[in-house]
């Protein structure tokens, strides 16, 4: 699950992470009003969407006065964004993020995240900060530090000295960087974060280390433990047809293809798309109803299937174990008769009661 | 043959008297699987399909002699069940459950590393040897007893690949589903080090996805040291990077994990690798016929 800058910033200062002063801001009257409370020389003015890149886009800008605070928040709220990860349509910025300018002397790149190879999680760590980190690793990658930190011990304060030594920093800033980096590994532990992504991470004129940007993915698998992040959720940021399948529980990604399918099983569902695009087609999604199923799910994955234009054919694959054939093609029935299906439907069954089916 | 498990395996089911457990242990009862007892904590001493309930896995299994649990148990309860039955040093414990925590397996992870058991799972179907034990959920009655060795990372697609093998003819000796999470007990290395040992296993079929470096890795072994056949399958050669496809592991991270890469591996160690899962049996019958030729065609 993604969330914005603003609240991965928010959650982060209550763990002690030391983020700029800032304030969110939906309509572009308030923005001078926050850019006069923060009282800085320079406040800078950030597009909110889940996407990076947002700078290259024009959705970052420095504002001289909280006037020109205002006068920003009004181009850029409403704005389409394009940014190398939004693709070429763009998002609509429906939220700022008014932030304090800092004094900046450095710009470093910090990362946490789980390192499915080793099963535990990985500090990585470069002086080459506001850069994509990918790009790093393919030019340089010996300027990547990693810190694997034991799940028995956690994280400890040596790694943090290797780390920041590894970075050029100065043995003062031990002091600064030792507690911050065990609250952004206290942080990504006690919200089960997936992500957690500083860059930059600055080192300021007055020896302070502040996350300039913050990002944080958090392990969809957890959210039923963290009921304040399912609040945080932005729906205007999640495709519409896919908002609709996660009401009804449906495994699905819109795709841009032509030829819809619904399979049971994720692993099965991936080789069904594979096998449409062999055969000269388009997948239009990834759809997995799972094994269990009821005839009401697969009608409702029937209905947002046929909602996207694109889609010229269906494609059902289903090899029943846990999901009964029969069950699955009660449900497809009831979609025909009830949604009056236009186009060609494929329906291959296999497995539990295949003849009732 | 077979690996892990056969007619000596003695299974307890943790969460027996759950929706899925019971089912599913139903179903493996029926199958011909040694279901020696169940694990409910606060249902011990009753009984249910026949067998003993149990508070804990510590007692069941010093009562039932157990040597394998199987874990229906929910996400948030799961990866308990898995260090409780670590604890009970059970040599193999297989885990059903789809939807757990990733910190939660970091820490079953660590606590596995110095432990007595062998995981399987979780996010997995289970385990079969055909003929022999059945501890999961897949249909018994599509396989059938032979001495191909599959392992998998899902679930319907596995079932794809046994029933393709299975209709012309050619039997499994074990199926492994090492499951769709991205930290798992079992890799693919770990289970096709053991067909590679098994000498009931003659042949074996390796079913990739996209995400992680599993099937490079075990690709990396096979080179080195499988002389057995193998034939190879990676779902999600569609897959658009970033998003995660159903199963929690199933995703293209910075660029890594594509099914190209893994395919890439696996055609420079020998595997005969198809690209339509539909292809996987016909294959596999083509490459024993030819008298089990190991390496494939090398393509550079």
């Amino acid at each position: 699950m993604k969330i914005h800058e603003y609240q991965a910033k928010t959650i982060l200062a209550k763990f002690g992470v030391s983020v700029p002063r800032g304030e969110v801001v939906f309509k572009k009257e308030d923005a001078e009003g926050v850019a006069r409370k923060l009282g800085t020389p320079v406040t800078v003015v950030k597009a909110q969407i889940h996407a990076g890149g947002r700078g290259k886009g024009g959705g970052v800008k420095l504002a001289r006065s909280p006037e020109q605070a205002g006068e920003l928040a009004g181009q850029i709220l409403g704005m389409k964004l394009v940014t190398p990860q939004t693709g070429a349509e763009g998002r609509l910025v429906r939220r700022l993020l008014i932030e304090e300018g800092l004094d900046i002397k450095r710009e470093l790149y910090l990362s946490l995240l789980v390192d499915r190879a080793v099963a535990a999680p990985v500090f990585m760590a470069s002086a080459s900060g506001g850069m994509e980190i990918e790009e790093v690793a393919k030019e340089h990658p010996e300027a990547i530090l990693r810190e694997t930190i034991s799940p028995a011990t956690g994280l400890q304060s040596y790694q943090v000295r290797k780390l920041a030594f590894g970075l050029g920093l100065p043995a003062e800033m031990l002091k600064v960087a030792v507690p911050f980096f065990h609250s952004l590994y206290w942080a990504f532990l006690e919200t089960d974060a997936s992500l957690l992504e500083i860059n930059p991470l600055v080192v300021t004129g007055d020896g302070r280390l502040v996350a300039l940007d913050a990002k944080m993915n958090f392990d969809d698998n957890a959210i039923f433990r963290h009921s304040y992040l399912a609040e945080l959720r932005d729906l205007d940021e999640e495709t519409p047809s896919e908002v609709e399948a996660s009401k009804f529980k449906l495994n699905y990604i819109q795709l841009d293809g032509n030829v819809a399918c619904m399979v049971n099983g994720a692993g099965l569902a991936m080789a069904t798309m594979d096998i449409i695009k062999l055969s000269g087609g388009s997948p239009a999604n990834f759809l997995d109803v799972g094994g269990g199923a009821s005839e009401e799910q697969v009608r409702n994955a029937f209905k947002i299937l046929l909602g996207d234009p694109n889609v010229r054919a269906v494609f059902v694959n289903i090899f029943g174990g846990i999901l009964r054939c029969d069950v699955l093609a009660g449900g497809v029935v009831k979609a025909a008769r009830e949604l009056g299906i236009g186009v060609p439907v494929v329906v291959r069954l296999e497995g539990t009661n295949v003849e009732a089916g | 043959m077979s690996v892990l498990v056969d007619e000596k395996t003695r299974v307890i089911v943790q969460g027996l008297t759950g929706r899925e457990g019971s089912f599913h242990a139903q179903q493996m009862i029926e199958y011909g699987t040694k279901v020696v007892g169940g694990v409910t904590p606060g249902k011990g001493g009753t009984k249910h399909l026949g067998v003993p309930v149990f508070d804990t896995v510590a007692q069941a299994a010093a009562k039932t002699k157990a040597n394998a649990s199987v874990i229906f148990v929910p996400p948030p309860f799961a990866a308990d069940a898995i260090l409780e039955a670590v604890d009970a040093k059970l040599p193999l414990v297989v885990c059903i459950t789809e939807g757990i925590p990733t910190l939660d397996m970091v820490r079953v992870a660590a606590a596995l590393k110095d432990s007595a058991t062998r995981l399987i799972g979780p996010n997995c179907p289970g385990i079969i040897s055909p003929g022999r034990c059945k501890i999961g959920i897949m249909p018994g009655r599509i396989h059938k007893k032979g001495n191909v060795g599959l392992v998998s990372r899902s679930g319907t697609l596995t079932y794809e690949a046994v029933h393709q093998l299975t209709q012309l003819g050619i039997g499994q000796s074990t199926c492994i589903g090492i499951g769709g999470d991205p930290i798992i007990g079992t890799t693919f290395l770990d289970a096709i080090r053991m067909f590679n040992e098994d000498q009931g296993t003659s042949a074996i079929v390796m079913i990739g996805e996209i995400g992680g470096n599993a099937e490079e890795l075990a690709s990396a072994y096979i080179k080195k040291h499988v002389r057995k056949p193998v034939v190879g399958f990676v779902a999600g050669q569609t897959a658009p990077p970033g998003r995660r496809m159903g199963h929690a592991g199933a995703i293209i991270s910075g660029g890594q994990g594509t099914a190209a890469d893994k395919y890439r591996a696996m055609k420079a160690a020998g595997i005969h690798t198809v690209q339509s899962p539909a292809e996987i049996g016909e294959t596999m019958a083509r490459v024993l016929k030819k008298g089990g030729a190991k390496k494939a065609k090398k393509r550079r």
